[in-house]
């Protein structure tokens, strides 16, 4: 790996400067997309309307005036609630998705800390949000939270299960559990000597892509999957009690862990930032011309939109598990399809 | 040969994208309402008007009002005979005709009871208030919806005609 060029002449605190700023960048940007493009437009266009139009160019502004809403709100907690909990609660969310953009390499050398165990670091970091969201609904003092907190810490880590299996195909095929290592192992490969696409592992791995997918679903608590919050059971599960500025950073949480997770799986499954290394005659991550940094970003977001577009167009398609089915799937079909994908995995990469 | 049988599941997601696709190329159902309106059909229940010459203040109306929410208020009055050298005529004489629209439930009792046709739907929707009191119209406000009540629609052939005859 080369040192990272941009801030390879900076100090030390400048460099963690650009770094704070660039990781705010990499969640309220994704964040901010999926809620405009997806929760607002998309949504709407799906139910035969057009959603907000008032605020800005066909609403693109909407998104401000209710964070300005949101901040206008009091901030108020139940008189039984355990307050100290009842305030770090949202923020241990946020804080698990930053945690999580923390390993997504962005370029050749755009990335925030290049993590030999990436990988297990992000599967890690990703549960912490259950904490917060288990603390979120004991803290509420409500029955509905205290619900959807359980209902939620039982979907997440039982959806933790495939999701870790099902990147294990990637990290056995790529042979590092560094995230850019992963990414390089995709584009500079090739397929039966084709190089022309390098080998994105949604071809090979397209069992894990999809049950990674499935798995990210039930993470981020999106409909089929959001017994936690069910709203016609559990007013708003483990937000119900939450309002004004605390909401925004649950609201923030949610959409940004569906960016960041989206760009994980481009980056796990479908090439992350880079183009294949053959089309202009690369082959390691040394040669790499220094303008990949600026089209890098772009090429991952443009996967992220794509990836969570998919994610939103399940959510707005499907009704709701029950807590049993759900937990059925799981258990009994997910995670032993991942286990029969590792071996399938493991089997084909000693074979060849 | 049938056609080949989709997955439910896949069958959801082309539902909603064909009408994400349709609400993108042909438009939405949904209206921009402040900037453009829907005309409401004809006979559409918006408000109700007075005609306040038909009305004779006999009640029939307020107490046939499910909500209670019609306020008559009335006195005789001697108007002159009809021939001459008869005696003075006794009429009803409305001072007072108030429908609160903070409890009217729109069900059309009163319009339906009215035996002297007073009473009228009006398909005219935009009469919300910023204070609730605001909703009680009184007789000259009814009297003006008149204005927006739609023509009466042709009586089938052979009905019998209401009225003198």
């Amino acid at each position: 790996m080369n040192a990272a060029v941009l801030s390879a002449d900076l100090a030390y605190w400048a460099q963690s400067l650009l770094r704070v700023l660039g990781g705010l960048v990499a969640v309220l940007l994704p964040a901010g997309t999926i809620v405009y493009l997806f929760l607002f437009k998309m949504m709407s266009f799906m139910q035969s309307r057009l959603g907000p139009m008032e605020a800005g160019p066909y609403g693109s502004m909407q998104l401000f005036a209710e964070v300005g809403k949101w901040l206008q709100k009091e901030d108020i907690y139940p008189a039984r609630a355990d307050k100290f909990l009842f305030k770090i609660a949202p923020l241990i969310v946020l804080a698990s998705t930053f945690l999580l953009v923390a390993v997504v390499p962005f370029g050749p050398d755009a990335w925030f800390t290049d993590f030999e165990a990436g990988v297990f670091y992000m599967l890690a970091v990703s549960s912490v949000s259950v904490l917060g969201i288990l603390i979120a609904g004991w803290s509420s003092a409500n029955k509905y939270s205290l619900l959807g907190g359980l209902r939620a810490a039982g979907q997440l880590i039982a959806y933790e299960l495939p999701m870790v299996l099902a990147v294990v195909g990637v990290v056995i095929q790529a042979g590092t559990m560094n995230m850019q290592g992963i990414v390089v192992a995709q584009n500079a490969g090739s397929m039966f000597g084709w190089d022309g696409l390098g080998n994105p592992y949604v071809l090979t791995q397209f069992v894990g892509f999809v049950i990674f997918m499935i798995a990210v679903q039930a993470e981020l608590t999106q409909t089929p999957f959001d017994m936690p919050i069910a709203e016609s059971e559990l007013v708003s599960g483990y937000m119900t009690e939450y309002s004004g500025f605390r909401f925004l950073i649950f609201f923030i949480g949610e959409f940004a862990t569906a960016g960041v997770f989206s760009m994980i799986a481009s980056v796990l499954f479908l090439g992350g930032w880079a183009v294949p290394f053959s089309w202009f005659g690369w082959t390691n991550l040394n040669d790499i011309d220094n303008w990949m940094n600026v089209a890098g970003p772009l090429i991952l977001f443009t996967k992220m939109v794509v990836l969570s577009f998919i994610i939103m167009w399940v959510r707005f398609s499907f009704p709701r598990f029950r807590e049993d089915q759900l937990q059925r799937f799981a258990w009994k079909v997910l995670i032993p399809v991942s286990l029969v994908n590792i071996m399938l995995t493991a089997i084909f990469k000693v074979a060849f | 040969m049938a056609k080949p049988k989709v997955p439910g599941l896949f069958k959801g997601l082309g539902v909603t994208f064909g009408t994400l696709m349709r609400t993108a190329t042909e438009g939405s159902n949904t209206i921009q309402y402040p900037h453009e309106k829907e005309t409401p059909p004809v006979r559409a229940r918006g408000v109700i008007a007075l005609h306040e010459g038909n009305c004779t203040s006999c009640m029939l109306c307020a107490r046939s009002c499910p909500d209670w929410c019609i306020y008559i208020e009335g006195h005789k009055e001697l108007a002159p005979p009809r021939r001459a050298g008869g005696s003075p005529r006794k009429v009803n004489k409305l001072d007072r005709f108030d429908i609160d629209y903070a409890l009217c439930m729109y069900c059309g009792i009163c319009v339906e009871v009215c035996p002297f046709d007073a009473l009228f739907w009006s398909p005219e929707y935009e009469y919300s208030e910023p204070r609730i009191a605001d909703l009680l119209h009184d007789k000259s406000k009814l009297g003006e919806w008149m204005e927006t009540v739609p023509e009466a629609p042709e009586l089938e052939a052979g009905a019998d005609k209401k009225g003198k005859k």
